[in-house]
C-alpha cells in the first residue's frame, strides 16, 4: 500500500519563543497544537491521533494526551530523535490510509535554551544500553560525533572548511527576514571559518543553534482537506530507515539517506530534479552536505562543490534549502530540527514563506531529517510533498 | 601552536551482563573481540549473538592491538581538556570508537598506525585507547 496521495498537512504552526523559561515543556506542546489547529480551522475535537516523541514529558503519549485532554484512536510515541516528526507524518498518512484515524495531531517542544543544553555535554543515554560501555569512557558528544564525519569527508573527497561555510552562510541569508530566527545576521566564509574551533574541523558556526520552542502539524485525510480553507499539501512519497556500525564494519561516508531517499523518490514518482525546495536537517554544516549527496541532488563526494558559492540561497542558488534560516540561524527546539523542517516546506509549498525567500512556483518539496548522530547511530527519515 | 594531550576524569563504564570479560582483560593489557565461530567475522561492540549471521556461537580473541585511525575529531570545548576521540581499523579489520593519547593533538591525521595502551575510568576500570606507533 502507498501513502500517495492518502493524506495531506492541513495545519502547521512554529512556535514564536526561542527562549522560554516561564514555560512548561507541557504548555509549549499544547500551545503548539492549538497553533496548528487554529492554521488549520479546526477543533480540539477534531483529533482523532496523536503522535509525539521522546521530547514529550515522560516520552510517552499519554502524558500529553492528558494534559490535552484528547479523545483518540490513534496513537504512536516512535521516537527518531530529530527525524522523529518526518516518521509520525509519514505514519499519521498509512494509518489514515488504513483507516485507522482521520485527523492526526503531531507535536514538538522544548527546552534546551533555558536548561543549559550543549552540543559539547557527555548526555546520559539511559539505561541497559549494549553500546555505552565501549564508547562513553572515551566522551562522545553530539559535536565531536558529526565531526568525525566530516573530518573523513575532507579526507575521502577533498571538502574543505570554506565550503562548509557555505551552508551557514546560505542559512543566515535566508535567517535575516525570519523576525523569530534566533540568528539574524549575515555571516561570511570568513567569519565562519574564523569562528572558534569546536571539535576539529567543525567551528562555533558549523553548529545549530540551542532554543526552547517547538512545532506542531496536522496531518487530515483529503476529503476533510479539501473542506478546509487553506491550500492543499498532499503527502506523496516517504523513507525511513536507521544507520549504525554495521558491527564494526563502520563507514561513514553515507548516511541513512541514501535509503529513505529513493524509497520516497519512488514513491512519489519523482526524481531529485523535480524538487522545487528542500528542508534538509541542519544540525551541523556537514549534515547538510552528507544529506544533499545521499539524496541524490548532486553525486557522493561532491556536496562541497554543490553548497559552495550561494547555491543553497533561496532566488540566487539553483537549490534553495531552510528558508526559515534552519536550525543554523532560526531555530532546533528540543534538539529536534525535524518538525521545522516540515513546517518550512508546508510554507513553501503554500506560498506562504516571506517574500524575500519564497521559491516561485513551489508545487514539489522535500523535507529531510537524521535523528542520533551520524557519527554511530542515527535515524533518516525522507517526506516528500506536493500542493495541489 | 600545539595542544598537548592531557589526562581527563574518565566516565565508568556502565557494564550489562556479558561485559565483564572485556573489561577483565583489558585490565590485564588486553584487547579483546568477538568473533563467530559459523561465519567467522570478527565484530566490535561485543555481542551474545553475531552481528552478521546472528549465530550465538561467538567468542573472545585477543586482538593484536595495532591498527590506523580511520577517523577523529579534538574537541576543544567543552570540557576541562582538550580530547581526541576517534575510530580505529584495527588490523582484524573492525572500526572501534576510542580516544587517541600521549602526543602532540595537532599532529593527529587519518591514516596514522597507532598501538593499543589503557586508561582508568574514575571508578577504576580499565578502557583501550590509542597511541601513535612509532
Amino acid at each position: 500500500m502507498s501513502i500517495k496521495g492518502k493524506a495531506c498537512i492541513v495545519g502547521a504552526y512554529e512556535h514564536p519563543l526561542r527562549k522560554a523559561p516561564d514555560k512548561s515543556v507541557a504548555q509549549i506542546h499544547a500551545e503548539v497544537a492549538k497553533g496548528a489547529l487554529e492554521d488549520a480551522g479546526l477543533k480540539k475535537d477534531d483529533i482523532d491521533g496523536y503522535f509525539c516523541a521522546g521530547d514529550a514529558p515522560g516520552a510517552n503519549v499519554w502524558s500529553m494526551a492528558n494534559y490535552m485532554n484528547l479523545k483518540l484512536r490513534h496513537v504512536d510515541s516512535t521516537d527518531m530523535g530529530g527525524c522523529s516528526y518526518l516518521v509520525h507524518v509519514a505514519h499519521a498518512a498509512q494509518a489514515i490510509a488504513a483507516g485507522k484515524c482521520n485527523i492526526a495531531l503531531v507535536t514538538l517542544a522544548g527546552r534546551p535554551n533555558s536548561e543549559g543544553s550543549s552540543g559539547t555535554q557527555v548526555r546520559d543515554r539511559g539505561v541497559n544500553l549494549p553500546d555505552a560501555p565501549y564508547e562513553m569512557p572515551y566522551s562522545p558528544v553530539t559535536v565531536n560525533l558529526y565531526a568525525m564525519v566530516a573530518m573523513r569527508h575532507m579526507h575521502e573527497y577533498g571538502t574543505t572548511s570554506e565550503q562548509l561555510a557555505w551552508v551557514k552562510v546560505a542559512a543566515s541569508h535566508h535567517a535575516q527576514h525570519n523576525p523569530n530566527a534566533m540568528l539574524r545576521n549575515l555571516v561570511t566564509v570568513e567569519e565562519v571559518v574564523n569562528s572558534p574551533m569546536i571539535s576539529d574541523p567543525l567551528h562555533r558556526l558549523d553548529c545549530c543553534v540551542v532554543s526552547d520552542g517547538g512545532g506542531a502539524v496536522i496531518v487530515a485525510r483529503p476529503e476533510i482537506a479539501k473542506k478546509l480553507k487553506r491550500p492543499l499539501v498532499k503527502i506523496t512519497g516517504a523513507g525511513e530507515t536507521t544507520k549504525g556500525q554495521m558491527g564494526g564494519k563502520v563507514d561513514l561516508s553515507y548516511s541513512g539517506a541514501v535509503w529513505t531517499g529513493p524509497r520516497a523518490f519512488e514513491e512519489a514518482g519523482i526524481k531529485p530534479s523535480d524538487i522545487k525546495y528542500a528542508s534538509i536537517y541542519d544540525s551541523f554544516t556537514i549534515t547538510v552536505v552528507m544529506q544533499i549527496e545521499d539524496l541524490g541532488f548532486c553525486k557522493k563526494g561532491e556536496g562541497g562543490k554543490f553548497v559552495a558559492d550561494g547555491n543553497l540561497i533561496s532566488g540566487s542558488g539553483k537549490f534553495p534549502f531552510n528558508t526559515d534560516g534552519g536550525g543554523l540561524c532560526n531555530n532546533h527546539p528540543a534538539n529536534r530540527g525535524g518538525m521545522t523542517k516540515i513546517i518550512e516546506a508546508v510554507r513553501q509549498l503554500r506560498g506562504e514563506a516571506h517574500p524575500k525567500v519564497q521559491v516561485k512556483n513551489c508545487d514539489l518539496a522535500l523535507a529531510h531529517g537524521t535523528g542520533g548522530a551520524l557519527g554511530h547511530r542515527h535515524g533518516s527519515a525522507t517526506l516528500i510533498m506536493e500542493r495541489e | 601552536m600545539a595542544t598537548p594531550y592531557q589526562e581527563r576524569k574518565l566516565r565508568d563504564p556502565a557494564l550489562n551482563p556479558g561485559d565483564q570479560p572485556y573489561f577483565d582483560a583489558a585490565a590485564e593489557g588486553k584487547l579483546m573481540l568477538k568473533k563467530c565461530r559459523d561465519c567467522g567475522e570478527y565484530h566490535h561492540y561485543p555481542r551474545g549473538l553475531c552481528p552478521h549471521c546472528f549465530s550465538d556461537k561467538v567468542e573472545w580473541v585477543q586482538a593484536k592491538g595495532t591498527g590506523e585511525i580511520y577517523t577523529y575529531s579534538v574537541t576543544r570545548r567543552g570540557g576541562p581538556v582538550p580530547y581526541c576521540i576517534a575510530y580505529v581499523t584495527l588490523d582484524e579489520g573492525v572500526k572501534m570508537m576510542t580516544n587517541i593519547v600521549d602526543c602532540d593533538l595537532d599532529t593527529i591525521r587519518i591514516g596514522q598506525k597507532v598501538k593499543v595502551v589503557f586508561r582508568k575510568t574514575e571508578g577504576g576500570a580499565s578502557v583501550p585507547m590509542f597511541a601513535l606507533a612509532s
